[in-house]
C-alpha cells in the first residue's frame, strides 16, 4: 500500500501531504498564541497599572536575541535551498549553524530568565511578568522543537537523502516553515513584551 | 462493472505475514484498526459517563438516602454509609461532563467514525499520515487514563464542573491539575486527528470525486475537523494559563482582593476570571458543532440510503454546513450573557446566535423533506436516525430562548438549559452515533446485527430518553438551578416540581437496562451476525464498493468517481441505486 502525494504535488490542489499539513498545523498554532496575545490585551486593558516593558525587561538583550533569530530563518533558508541545487554538504554546514543560533537565542533567553530570578521577579509577582514568562516560556517550548527537529534532519539526513532526495527537500521545507513561523511569533512577541 | 468488483484477498497477505500482534491490534496504523479502537475506548467511556450520571440520580432523587450496595462498593470517603458528600456529587458532575464530550462523543463520532469511513468514503488506501493518526490515539488514551486516575488524588477528580471557571478552579484540589493534564493530552490527539483529516480530504480523493460529489458524512467530517483545528488551540493556552495560576501562583484569572474563608488570598491579582469564560467557550461552542455535525453526517447518510431517493438539497445542506463552522466561532458569549459584559456585547452576541440558527434550520429541514415521497426502509438505523429529527429539532428551538438575552436572564444556569443541549447530544447525536453503528456495523464485520434486539435497544432507549430530558423543561422554567446538590429539596421554587426527579431518575436507569441488548448485540454479531455481502444495504458511496471487512490497504485498484454520492432511484437505472464508481452506460 502506497499513501499517494507523500513527496509529489496532487496537481489540482498543488501541494504535497506534508505541506497542507505544516500549514494547517501553523494556522492552529496561530490560534494558539493569538488566545495568548489577546490574553495580554484583556489583562492590560483591564490593569490599574501597567508597567513599561523596558523598566524590567532588558532591551538589548532582546534585540541581539531577535536578530538572531531572524539570521537562523535565513540559514534555513539557504540549507533548503542547497538540497535544491542538489548540494548536500552545503545543507549540513547551514542546517547546523540554523541549530547553533537556535542554542544562542535560548542561551540569551536563560541568562534573562536568570536576571529576573535573581532580583525575585517570579511570574506570580505581576501580571505583566505572568503574561511575559508565559508567552517567552511557550516560545522558547516551541523553540526547542523545533531545534530537535532540525537536529534530526541534520543527523539522520544523509540516508533519506540518498533514497529519496524529494521527500527529504520536502521535509526540510516543511521545517523550515514551522522555523520561519517560530521567529515570526518573536518578531510579535518582542515589541508586545519589551517595547510597549 | 458492478459494485461486487471482487477485491482478490490473496493479494494483501503478504503485507499481514511479518506483522505482528502488537503492531497489528496495538500499535497499528491502519486507520480502520484505529477506528475501532477509538470506537471501543469511547463506548467504554460513554458507558462509564454514564454511570456517574445514575450515581448522580440517585443523590437527585432521593436526597441523603443510604445507596445499597453501590454505596458500599465507592467507599467511606466519596459516600460514608452509602450517603453520598456533596464533594462527591461535583466530581461526578465535573467529570459526566468531560467524559461525555471530550472521551465520549466526540471520539466515538470523529475518531471512531471519521478513522474508519473518511478514508473509504474518499476511495483512499489510509489517513494521509498513518503514524500521526496512531500518536492521536495514544494520546487520546493518555488523555482518557488520567482523567479516570483523578479520582485517586486527594481530593478526588476535578470538581469545578466541566467549565472549570476560576477562581473556583484555580483554588480547587488536586484533581483539577490532573484534568488539565489529561485536557492537553486530549486537545493535542484531537490536533494530530484533525490536520489528519483535512489532509486526507483535501489531497487523498479519488480521481472523479470532486468536492461537490463528497458524501455528506466527508463534508461534515471537513467541518468538523476545521473547528477542532482552530478552536481547541485557545483553551489549550487557557489550560496552560491555568496550570500556571495553580503551580507557579501567577493571577491570570484571579482578580486583586479575593477573599477566601474569611483569609485573603496570597496572589497578585489582578487578573481577570471572565479571561477564562471567553477563551473557554470560545473553544466550547465551536465544541457543539463537533458534537452534532458528524451526526447530522451519519443520519443525512442513513436517510438517503433508507428512502432510496436522493438528498434533497444536497447543496444547500453542504453550503449551510460551512457556514456553520465559520459562525460558530462567533458566537461564544451567549453562554455569558449574565456576567455583566454589557448590553452592547449581549446584543452582537445575541444577532448572531439568532443568523446560526439559520443554517441547521436548513440542514435539518432538509433531511426531513428528503424523507417526502420516499420508500422508507424501516431498517434500525433508520429508526435511529428518524428519531434523531424530532430529537434535534426539539434541542433546537429550545435552545432559542437561551440565545435571547432576555429571556436567557431567567432560564440561564437552570435545569432548562440542561434539558436543551442534552436534547442536542443525547437524544440528538448519541441516537445518530447509534445509527451509525447499526448502519456500517456490516462495513466494519461483514455481519449484520441482530434487528429485534436493535428494535428493543431503540424503543427503550428513546423512550427513556425523552422521560429523562423532558421533566428538565419543566422544572427549569419553575426556576430550578442546576447546581443542587439535593435536586432541589430545600429550595424553594423546586417544591412543586420535585416530583419529577424521580421520574427521571427512574428514566435513567431503565435506560441503561435497555443499553444490555446493544452491547449484547455487538459483541455477538461479531461472530454470530447474519452473514451478508459487500453491500447489504444497497448503498451507492465508495465504502461499500470495499470488501466487507475491507483489507488493509481498503481497495486493490483505487476506485474512480462518476457520479454524485446519492444517485437512488435514477430513472432508466436497472437497479435503485447506482454506486458512484458504476462507470455510465456509454463509457
Amino acid at each position: 500500500m502506497q499513501i499517494p502525494y507523500t513527496s509529489t504535488a496532487r496537481p489540482d490542489t498543488g501541494l504535497y501531504n506534508a505541506k497542507l499539513g505544516v500549514w494547517l498545523f501553523l494556522a492552529s498554532e496561530v490560534m494558539l498564541f493569538g488566545a495568548l496575545f489577546s490574553t495580554y490585551v484583556l489583562l492590560r486593558v483591564g490593569a490599574a497599572v501597567w508597567p513599561h516593558g523596558a523598566d524590567i525587561l532588558n532591551v538589548p538583550l532582546a534585540t541581539v536575541n531577535t536578530m538572531i533569530l531572524i539570521g537562523s530563518s535565513v540559514t534555513m533558508v539557504m540549507s533548503w535551498a542547497s538540497l535544491m541545487m542538489g548540494k548536500f554538504g552545503r545543507f549540513r554546514l547551514y542546517m547546523g549553524v540554523t541549530i547553533l543560533l537556535g542554542f544562542m537565542f535560548l542561551g540569551i533567553k536563560s541568562v534573562e530568565y536568570g536576571a529576573k530570578f535573581e532580583h525575585h521577579l517570579y511570574p506570580g509577582n505581576s501580571t505583566f511578568l505572568a503574561i511575559y514568562f508565559a508567552l517567552t516560556g511557550l516560545h522558547g517550548l516551541h523553540v526547542i522543537g523545533g531545534m530537535i527537529v532540525n537536529a534530526y534532519l541534520w543527523v539522520t539526513g544523509s540516508r533519506m537523502w540518498k533514497s529519496d532526495p524529494q521527500r527529504f527537500t520536502n521535509r526540510v521545507e516543511v521545517a523550515g516553515l514551522y522555523w520561519h513561523f517560530v521567529d515570526l511569533v518573536w518578531i510579535f512577541l518582542f515589541p508586545l513584551l519589551y517595547l510597549l | 462493472m458492478t459494485e461486487s468488483t471482487q477485491i482478490p484477498h490473496e493479494v494483501h497477505s503478504e503485507h499481514h505475514q511479518e506483522v505482528s500482534f502488537w503492531r497489528r491490534y496495538v500499535f497499528s496504523q491502519d486507520h480502520k484498526v484505529i477506528g475501532i479502537q477509538y470506537g471501543l475506548t469511547s463506548l467504554v467511556f460513554l458507558l462509564f459517563g454514564f454511570s456517574l450520571m445514575m450515581l448522580m440520580r440517585w443523590q437527585l432523587a432521593f436526597p441523603g438516602r443510604s445507596l445499597p450496595l453501590i454505596g458500599k462498593l465507592i467507599g467511606e470517603t466519596f459516600m460514608p454509609g452509602g450517603v453520598m458528600v456533596p464533594e462527591f456529587y461535583n466530581q461526578l458532575g465535573a467529570m459526566h461532563g468531560t467524559i461525555m464530550v471530550f472521551l465520549g462523543v466526540v471520539p466515538l463520532s470523529v475518531g471512531a467514525f471519521g478513522n474508519y469511513f473518511v478514508p473509504l468514503q474518499i476511495g483512499a488506501p489510509d489517513m494521509a499520515f498513518p503514524k500521526l493518526n496512531m500518536a492521536s490515539y495514544w494520546a487520546y488514551f493518555v488523555g482518557g487514563v488520567t482523567m479516570l486516575a483523578s479520582f485517586f488524588v486527594p481530593g478526588g477528580a476535578a470538581n469545578s464542573g466541566w467549565t472549570s471557571y476560576p477562581p473556583l478552579a484555580d483554588i480547587a484540589t488536586t484533581g483539577q491539575t490532573v484534568w488539565l493534564f489529561g485536557m492537553v493530552c486530549l486537545i493535542t490527539s484531537s490536533l494530530l486527528g484533525s490536520v489528519n483529516f483535512i489532509v486526507t480530504i483535501v489531497q487523498l480523493r479519488a480521481k472523479g470525486l470532486t468536492f461537490m460529489r463528497l458524501p455528506f458524512f466527508v463534508w461534515a467530517q471537513f467541518v468538523t475537523s476545521f473547528l477542532l483545528l482552530l478552536a481547541f488551540p485557545p483553551l489549550e493556552a487557557a489550560g496552560v494559563l491555568q496550570l500556571m495560576d495553580r503551580l507557579v501562583g501567577t493571577s491570570f484569572f484571579l482578580p486583586s482582593g479575593l477573599v477566601i474563608s474569611g483569609q485573603p488570598l496570597a496572589v497578585s491579582g489582578g487578573g481577570s476570571p471572565l479571561l477564562w469564560q471567553h477563551l473557554f467557550w470560545f473553544l466550547a461552542h465551536p465544541e457543539v458543532y463537533v458534537l452534532i455535525l458528524p451526526a447530522m453526517g451519519i443520519v443525512a447518510e442513513i436517510i438517503a440510503n433508507n428512502t432510496r431517493k436522493p438528498l434533497w438539497g444536497y447543496r444547500s445542506i453542504v453550503y449551510s454546513a460551512v457556514f456553520l463552522g465559520f459562525m460558530s466561532f462567533m458566537v461564544w458569549a451567549h453562554h455569558m450573557f449574565l456576567t455583566g459584559m454589557g448590553t452592547a456585547i449581549s446584543t452582537f452576541f445575541q444577532t448572531t446566535t439568532m443568523i446560526i440558527s439559520i443554517p441547521s434550520v436548513i440542514i435539518i429541514s432538509s433531511l426531513v423533506i428528503s424523507l417526502w415521497g420516499g420508500s422508507i426502509r424501516f431498517t434500525t438505523p433508520m429508526l435511529f436516525a428518524l428519531a434523531f429529527l424530532p430529537m434535534f429539532g426539539i434541542g433546537g428551538l429550545t435552545g432559542l430562548p437561551l440565545g435571547l438575552a432576555t429571556s436567557d436572564i431567567h432560564l440561564h444556569d437552570t435545569y432548562y438549559v440542561i434539558g436543551h443541549f442534552h436534547y442536542i447530544v443525547a437524544p440528538g447525536t448519541i441516537l445518530a452515533l447509534f445509527a451509525g453503528i447499526y448502519h456500517w456495523f456490516p462495513k466494519i464485520t461483514g455481519r449484520k446485527m441482530n434487528d429485534t434486539l436493535g428494535r428493543i435497544h431503540f424503543w427503550g432507549t428513546f423512550v427513556c430518553m425523552n422521560v429523562i430530558f423532558m421533566p428538565m423543561f419543566i422544572q427549569g422554567l419553575a426556576g430550578v438551578s442546576r447546581r443542587l446538590y439535593d435536586g432541589g429539596a430545600q429550595y424553594a421554587h423546586a417544591q412543586g416540581v420535585l416530583q419529577w426527579n424521580v421520574v427521571m431518575s427512574v428514566g435513567a436507569w431503565v435506560m441503561f437496562v435497555f443499553q444490555l441488548p446493544f452491547i449484547y448485540n455487538l459483541f455477538r454479531s461479531i461472530k454470530k451476525g447474519q452473514k451478508v455481502p459487500e453491500n447489504p444495504w444497497g448503498a451507492t458511496t465508495l465504502e461499500w464498493a470495499a470488501p466487507s471487512p475491507p483489507p488493509h490497504g481498503n481497495f486493490v485498484t483505487l476506485p474512480e468517481v462518476y457520479r454524485g454520492p446519492y444517485e437512488y432511484s435514477v430513472p432508466g437505472e436497472a437497479r435503485d441505486f447506482t454506486p458512484q464508481h458504476q462507470q455510465p452506460a456509454g463509457a
